[in-house]
């Protein structure tokens, strides 16, 4: 495959929350078929860090950026992303599939690669039979799952994840971890923020320490 | 962008959409008049144009906060935003599916209250037609105060009070377009003309106010 040369790239990344400086000088670079982990306790700033990436935030210094052989020059890092945000970006009065097909046909194909149809993403998720009930009428648990469906059903490269296993039981741990690995091994880059493990044995860890990590390395 | 378009028309007839609340509030804010101002058959007609509007002028304004804060409260905002198609692009699509579920109801209601108003064919008339022309600007005028008031709790009274003195012109050259065509001496088109103007100067510059207003809104 020819997608060997994709990579994403953070410089010297530092964001603010209010008037202090959350993290600051962070770098990265990530390659096909590679995972980073943040960590840190609650308030960290994991969330603001894959804001940033996603381009939802402007980071005070640094940048992202995006490489890859067929990438038109210029192209923002976040077209090249999906983020999972805390929020499940559906729509409780829709049904899943109307949900699902919506987002399939609004990102559109990346690069000519597509994603899988909206009934084998809910079965992917473990969840097929229910793609005509309402969104609103899932549990957490499986309105977490159907937001990770929408991950499945247009192909991009880097998957952001943000706390992508909350509400979610030890089965469908298992079902998302599986997905992930698929994911990387079929070139994928992901990045996420979690207190579980995902077990992701090659994954890189960046640990987060919030005010008090920055205020340390200044003193 | 086609089917942004028919998702959130959707989801203006679904459950909790604002379509039928607007044109029962329009309803109610004319169909009081008669009632307070009293039987006087001469004057209702007369003043019958200028309560049309001003009830629509409200309704409209009525449901302009929920544009964009149901897609930020369930996530959905942060990943239109992450899109490659030109976040104007989206306003504007955003716009004309809010106008189309919220303003167009409001066109197609008013020869009915017009008949409340004791207003003769050619009054309603004129009055459905500049409220076709004219509603559109309203919706464009509040899409730059919605964008404004999406991160507030609670903004709706907020863009109402921001939008109100843009939205003017619109009501006092669509009254004035309205009472023309009644009334002889005054010629009926350089307001109507004017109207038209209006509703097209804040259909290039409402979505790009929006969009720059969503952009930088970033929490």
């Amino acid at each position: 495959m020819k997608v060997s040369d994709m990579r994403l790239m953070a410089e010297n990344l530092s964001a603010r929350r209010g008037q202090d400086l959350i993290f600051k000088d962070i770098s990265f670079n990530l390659e096909v078929g590679e995972s980073l982990v943040l960590t840190g306790r609650n308030g960290s700033g994991k969330s603001t860090l894959l804001r940033v990436v996603a381009g939802l935030l402007h980071p005070e210094t640094g940048r992202v950026t995006w490489h890859s052989d067929a990438a038109e020059s210029g192209m923002r890092a976040a077209e090249a992303c999906h983020y999972l945000g805390h929020r499940n970006a559906m729509k409780a009065e829709l049904s899943v599939f109307e949900n699902l097909s919506f987002w399939k046909e609004f990102f559109g194909d990346f690069q000519g690669r597509k994603g899988v149809s909206v009934g084998e993403a809910a079965d992917a998720v473990g969840l097929g039979g229910i793609a005509h009930l309402p969104f609103g009428y899932l549990s957490a648990g499986q309105q977490r799952r159907m937001a990770f469906a929408k991950l499945l059903v247009v192909h991009r490269p880097v998957w952001i994840l943000d706390e992508p296993t909350a509400a979610l039981d030890v089965n469908a741990e298992k079902v998302f971890s599986t997905l992930i690995k698929a994911h990387l091994a079929e070139g994928g880059i992901m990045l996420a923020a979690t207190h579980q493990p995902l077990g992701l044995e090659h994954a890189k860890e960046l640990r987060m320490t919030g005010f008090a990590g920055v205020m340390e390395d200044r003193w | 962008m086609i089917s942004l378009l028919l998702r959130d028309l959707k989801l203006s007839v679904r459950a909790g959409g604002g379509a039928l609340i607007g044109v029962l509030f329009f309803m109610t804010v004319v169909a009081v008049i008669p009632f307070g101002v009293g039987p006087d058959l001469n004057l209702l007609s007369r003043i019958g144009p200028a309560i049309v509007w001003i009830g629509a002028l409200l309704s409209a304004l009525l449901g302009l906060d929920r544009m964009f804060q149901t897609d930020r409260e369930d996530g959905s905002l942060d990943l239109l935003l992450m899109q490659e198609h030109p976040l104007v692009l989206t306003v504007l699509v955003k716009c004309m599916a809010h106008w189309l579920g919220n303003g167009l109801p409001l066109v197609i209601a008013s020869p009915l209250l017009g008949l409340f108003m004791n207003m003769n064919e050619l009054a309603i008339g004129a009055t459905m037609l500049t409220l076709l022309v004219g509603t559109p600007a309203l919706t464009f005028i509040g899409a730059v105060g919605a964008a404004v008031a999406v991160a507030l709790p609670r903004g709706g009274l907020l863009v109402s009070i921001l939008v109100l003195p843009l939205a003017i012109p619109v009501l006092i050259f669509g009254v004035s377009a309205s009472y023309a065509a009644v009334e002889d001496p005054a010629p009926f088109m350089p307001p109507f003309l004017i109207l038209v103007a209006i509703t097209m100067f804040f259909a290039v510059l409402g979505p790009v106010g929006a969009a720059l207003a969503l952009k930088n809104a970033g929490d």
